[in-house]
């Protein structure tokens, strides 16, 4: 569904991907895993073209999206939640919400998407009329999936989804990740919390210094000697 | 002073605080999304007002579809400031379309000095504004009625744009964060001409009301006001639109009040604007109903 090939990325003169190569197949959980640094968030920032200065090919369904800008790249159907939830504190849950189903035009699509946001995630309605900033950690964790569900979009790429949060809730947000990609979406996952991530995940990369180390599925990696000294605590 | 003195002063502060309110809602608006000082809105607000001039004496339009003409004109004055001035310069430091801004504002008068002339000119005022009517024992100006309501509609329709529209959300998420925004599919450059569009507009409402006020039409009329409603949002918390609504009708009642109570400092009226403002400075740097200011990122 998703073929990145060949991706180089510069921040001034930092090369921060050097030549990356990654497959997302349509209805997968695909992570990437790696330190700090490595360039995970560079790869869905490109992806979701925010970063210009890039070179490579990035196609979505077979056509070339590397020169699109972020709302056309919103409205092909790729989505991305960022690291730090970024919700937008000034302004209620509700408008959170409509603010991710900005680029569409179907408003009965939009509504209906609206109810099944409020299914998986009931205390979002509860909260609806609240203020984004007023919500608990885990809470805008909700809002953050559910902002970028209302998109429409078959592809989720998500940031870092279970930083600063309680193990609780981290567990918690990786069974909505899975939720979500059993009802039909595709999931590029990138995360610190590498044993979780390779748990769901279909296929993994590893990401070092801008490039990918090792790829395999999931339970390959979390059996991998390299991946289990580097990145899970031997 | 008796009562109906004050009342008519009241009136007299309630008009020139409405206008400066309009204008500082353009101020504030771009602030809060651009952080930028658009120093070229006091010329927007002159370009209306220069705008029925040439609808009424060049084309003969009647006045009043003079004016809703040169609002929408003068709009589009504004939208392409911004396409022309600041929009290359969007990546760029803050400073350098702060000085775009001031280059601009010179253009803009000089521009309309080569088009319109350097002489004050007068401009079209329907006279049963100016007659004044009594009430009881107050002696009202239908113009100090008009102005303040038809500026109440504009602030009714600009907070239904802003919080009841599409565009409105929009707008209020890129004033917070405009990269989370763009990801989100909202199209940035699109709203930021909307607000430019909006602003403007209202600029050159006040504009227009503002010579029907004081007729006399000069290329360099818009800077005090546009100064003064400067003032007006940074005295109601710059980037707050209720802000610069209360910002600017306080200040048009203070010159007014302090005028009318103290007649010998009527000298000094443009320096009370200025006093204010140090005021707010000293006590709340933040505005009277300004966040606080967190720099972007």
């Amino acid at each position: 569904m998703l073929e990145v090939q060949d991706l180089n990325v510069f921040y001034g003169g930092i090369h921060a991907l050097k030549g990356l190569t990654i497959q997302v197949p349509q209805g997968r959980v695909v992570t990437l895993i790696g330190a700090n640094g490595a360039g995970k968030s560079s790869t869905l920032r490109a992806i979701a073209g925010l970063i210009r200065n890039k070179k490579g090919h990035i196609r979505y369904r077979g056509s070339e999206i590397s020169g699109l800008s972020p709302v056309d790249i919103v409205k092909s159907g790729i989505v991305m939640a960022p690291e730090g939830r970024k919700i937008f504190p000034h302004l209620s849950v509700l408008d959170n919400l409509r603010l991710g189903a900005y680029a569409r035009k179907d408003k009965a699509g939009v509504e209906k998407d609206l109810k099944w946001v409020y299914e998986l995630f009931p205390r979002l309605e509860d909260r609806k009329d609240q203020k984004g900033g007023t919500l608990s950690g885990g809470e805008q964790q909700m809002l953050a999936l559910g902002r970028a569900l209302m998109s429409a979009a078959d592809l989720i790429m998500l940031d870092e989804p279970s930083l600063g949060l309680a193990p609780k809730l981290v567990r918690e947000v990786f069974e909505i990740i899975a939720t979500i990609n059993a009802l039909g979406k595709t999931v590029l996952l990138v995360e610190q919390n590498a044993f979780a991530a390779l748990k769901i995940a279909h296929h993994a990369y590893v990401l070092e210094v801008g490039a990918i180390v090792l790829a395999g599925s999931g339970e390959e990696l979390i059996a991998d000697s390299r991946v289990r000294d580097a990145y899970l605590g031997g | 002073m008796s009562l109906a003195m004050f009342l008519q002063h009241g009136l007299n502060g309630l008009t020139l605080g409405s206008l400066y309110a309009l204008i500082a809602i353009g101020y504030t608006m771009v602030y809060g999304i651009l952080r930028l000082i658009n120093f070229a809105h006091s010329e927007i607000f002159m370009l209306g007002a220069y705008f029925v001039l040439w609808g009424t004496t060049l084309f003969f339009l009647p006045w009043y579809v003079a004016m809703v003409v040169a609002v929408v004109v003068t709009a589009g004055v504004g939208i392409l400031v911004d396409r022309v001035a600041y929009r290359p310069l969007r990546d760029a430091p803050r400073i350098s379309a702060l000085i775009s801004a001031i280059g601009v504002s010179f253009f803009l008068q000089n521009l309309t000095i080569v088009a319109f002339g350097a002489i004050p000119r007068e401009v079209y005022r329907p006279l049963w504004l100016e007659t004044p009517m009594l009430m009881g024992e107050v002696r009202v100006l239908p113009l100090t009625i008009f102005v303040p309501t038809l500026s109440f509609l504009l602030m009714l329709g600009l907070v239904w744009v802003v919080y009841r529209t599409k565009a409105g959300l929009g707008m209020r998420a890129i004033s917070k964060d405009i990269e989370t925004s763009y990801i989100m599919g909202v199209s940035v450059n699109r709203i930021i001409s909307l607000t430019f569009g909006i602003g403007s507009a209202l600029a050159a409402a006040s504009g227009i009301m503002w010579a029907l006020r004081y007729p006399q039409l000069q290329p360099v009329m818009g800077s005090i006001p546009g100064f003064k409603a400067f003032i007006a949002a940074v005295f109601g918390g710059i980037g707050s639109i209720p802000g610069a609504v209360v910002g600017g009708v306080i200040l048009g009642f203070t010159e007014i009040m302090a005028v009318a109570f103290f007649p010998d400092l009527a000298g000094y009226r443009d320096a009370f604007a200025f006093v204010l403002l140090i005021a707010i400075l000293l006590i709340k740097p933040t505005g009277l109903m300004g966040a606080k200011l967190e720099d972007k990122v």
